[in-house]
């Protein structure tokens, strides 16, 4: 579960990011967050991650209010929130099978246990065969699955993803956008960045739109 | 709640055995880094290594120093070189009046006819001394401090109380050497000391800043980290590894180049004891000493590391 209560974002020395925002995300839900360039998405998705505090507002992931949060406490949340970004953030001195492992090294998981999760979750995204590979050698397409692979391997209870798309061709697209669907139907909550108006009003999910920070439409998709 | 509901999906058991992988993962893995890049972690070493190699070999010299002066167990002798006037039965009594003194052990007369004779067989300047007319030595009376704890202080007291004595043109303490030996390696010890402290300090930099370029270099993967819940000390962790290694590898080559020096140095060192018919040896660092300088090394590393870490770990934050 996602909650926004009147939450606006005023970078330093920068206009409001954010305005007033307020929308509800239930637990079994996938939501589709679109606009233009600059319109806010990133900087709503980096507020539910706590990469940034909102000026103004509350944010509430799971029932935990963000604001009351301490910092130590942050890796607990992000454990719990699996992030896919356009550039994928992969770690290109590794492995498929290490980057994949890094958040189960870093939850505490045995070697036993990251194996299997590992390979369950490169299953999952097709890339099974290619656990070995250097991730450079990798279409972008597999580059990005391999990051989705990495942000559902510690089965998290939320999904985010940042313009996960926006370098591929548009039946890969379809085929990502498959993958998150697949997740949101094992009961993960998931919320998709993306500018894609053609492919995400083919999929019948609400829609958040932003512009210039603020929300516009929550409505439902088609 | 799912944040709890990760916590519990993991036994503490679990958690901790992972904890020790993680150590041990990193500890390999910072070392394997070191390995990969041999040059420049040489280099690193090596400065290490030197700024340390320098106070500990000095310092193993001083304690060398020390040794000489503090084997020297041949007690303290006063020698009173009489006026001229003073004849022998005046010196008998001189004598006398000093064997007194609770201060002194024994005090013996050589008159100025057995000190030329003593002088002659010894100096070998027998020719040159037939030809003198006239003796040109002083009456001498030999006083014998008592000896024991804080006898060099006790006979340089009695030097002075003997220098004020009628009849004694000067009182010469033949200890002398010694003290100012020792008082030399007094001074030397606290130069070390602070030389020690300053190249710490030189070490304590010089990890921080490799460790700095280490943090810029794994920026990537440290904010991917921090993006996929790693916490502060898992982050941490294998840079502390990576200062650790370079503290422990610059103690070792610092041991080594004061192993090697000492080495270098017993043959001539040998001879030189020969020559002056003492049997000092030249100590190196024992099995302790050793086991400190490591031990110093490896912490230094820690705390550069840990300063480095404090300082630029938290900037790399994901934006
Ligand atoms: N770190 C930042 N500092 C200052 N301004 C920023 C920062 N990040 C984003 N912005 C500004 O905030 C606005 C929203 O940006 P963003 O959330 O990235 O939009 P989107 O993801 O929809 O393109 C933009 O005007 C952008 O320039
Ligand atoms: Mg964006």
């Amino acid at each position: 579960m996602i909650a926004f209560d009147r939450v606006s974002k005023r970078y330093p020395q920068g206009h409001e990011a954010l305005s007033e925002v307020s929308f509800t995300i239930d637990s079994d839900e996938m939501v589709f967050l679109t606009g233009h360039s600059g319109a806010g998405k990133s900087t709503l998705l980096k507020l539910i991650m706590l990469m940034e505090r909102p000026s103004r507002g509350q944010v509430v992931v799971n029932g935990q209010n963000l604001k009351a949060m301490k910092p130590s406490r942050i890796p607990l949340l992000r454990r719990d929130i699996g992030v896919v970004f356009q550039n994928h953030q992969l770690l290109f001195d590794r492995t498929v099978f290490d980057n994949v492992a890094l958040p189960l090294l870093i939850a505490g998981y045995s070697p036993r246990d990251t194996g299997r999760r590992v390979r369950a979750a490169l299953d999952k995204v097709g890339l099974l065969a290619r656990e070995k590979s250097m991730p450079i050698t990798l279409s972008g397409g597999e580059q990005q699955r391999v990051g989705i692979a990495r942000a559902v391997v510690n089965k998290p209870s939320v999904l985010l993803a940042d313009e996960p798309t926006g370098n591929l061709d548009p039946a890969l697209s379809a085929e990502i956008m498959q993958l998150f669907e697949q997740f949101n139907q094992v009961g993960v909550t998931v919320l998709v960045a993306s500018h894609d108006l053609a492919l995400i009003s083919r999929l019948h999910h609400r829609i958040l739109t932003l512009r210039q920070g603020r929300l516009i439409a929550q409505g439902a998709g088609d | 709640m799912a944040v709890g509901a990760s916590q519990s999906r993991t036994g503490l058991g679990d958690r901790l055995r992972s904890w020790q992988v993680h150590h041990r993962l990193s500890a390999l893995d910072s070392l394997s880094r070191l390995l990969r890049s041999p040059v420049s972690s040489l280099m690193t070493w090596l400065v290490i290594g030197i700024a340390l190699a320098l106070p500990v070999g000095l310092s193993v010299a001083l304690d060398n120093a020390r040794s000489v002066s503090v084997g020297w167990d041949s007690p303290a002798q006063i020698s009173l070189f009489l006026r001229s006037e003073v004849s022998m039965d005046a010196a008998g009594l001189l004598r006398e009046r000093i064997l007194e003194r609770s201060d002194v052990a024994s005090a013996r007369l050589v008159s100025r006819d057995q000190a030329l004779e003593e002088f002659r067989q010894l100096s070998g300047f027998g020719d040159i001394l037939q030809n003198l007319d006239d003796n040109p030595l002083p009456n001498l009376v030999l006083v014998t401090p008592l000896g024991g704890d804080g006898q060099a202080q006790r006979a340089a007291e009695l030097q002075l109380a003997l220098q004020d004595e009628a009849g004694v043109e000067r009182a010469v303490l033949d200890m002398e050497w010694v003290q100012r030996l020792n008082a030399l390696v007094e001074l030397s010890q606290r130069a070390v000391g602070a030389l020690g402290a300053i190249l710490c300090l030189g070490v304590l930099l010089v990890i921080g800043n490799t460790i700095r370029l280490a943090i810029e270099n794994r920026r990537q993967e440290i904010l991917v980290i921090k993006l996929v819940g790693g916490s502060d000390a898992f982050v941490r962790r294998p840079f502390l590894y990576t200062g650790f290694w370079y503290g422990l590898g610059g103690a070792l080559l610092a041991w080594l180049v004061v192993a090697v020096a000492l080495w270098w140095l017993r043959g001539p060192m040998a001879t030189l004891a020969l020559l002056y018919q003492s049997d000092f040896v030249l100590e190196g660092l024992g099995f302790l000493d050793s086991l400190g300088l490591l031990v110093a090394g490896a912490l230094l590393g820690l705390l550069g590391a840990w300063l480095a870490v404090a300082r630029h770990l938290s900037a790399v934050q994901p934006r």
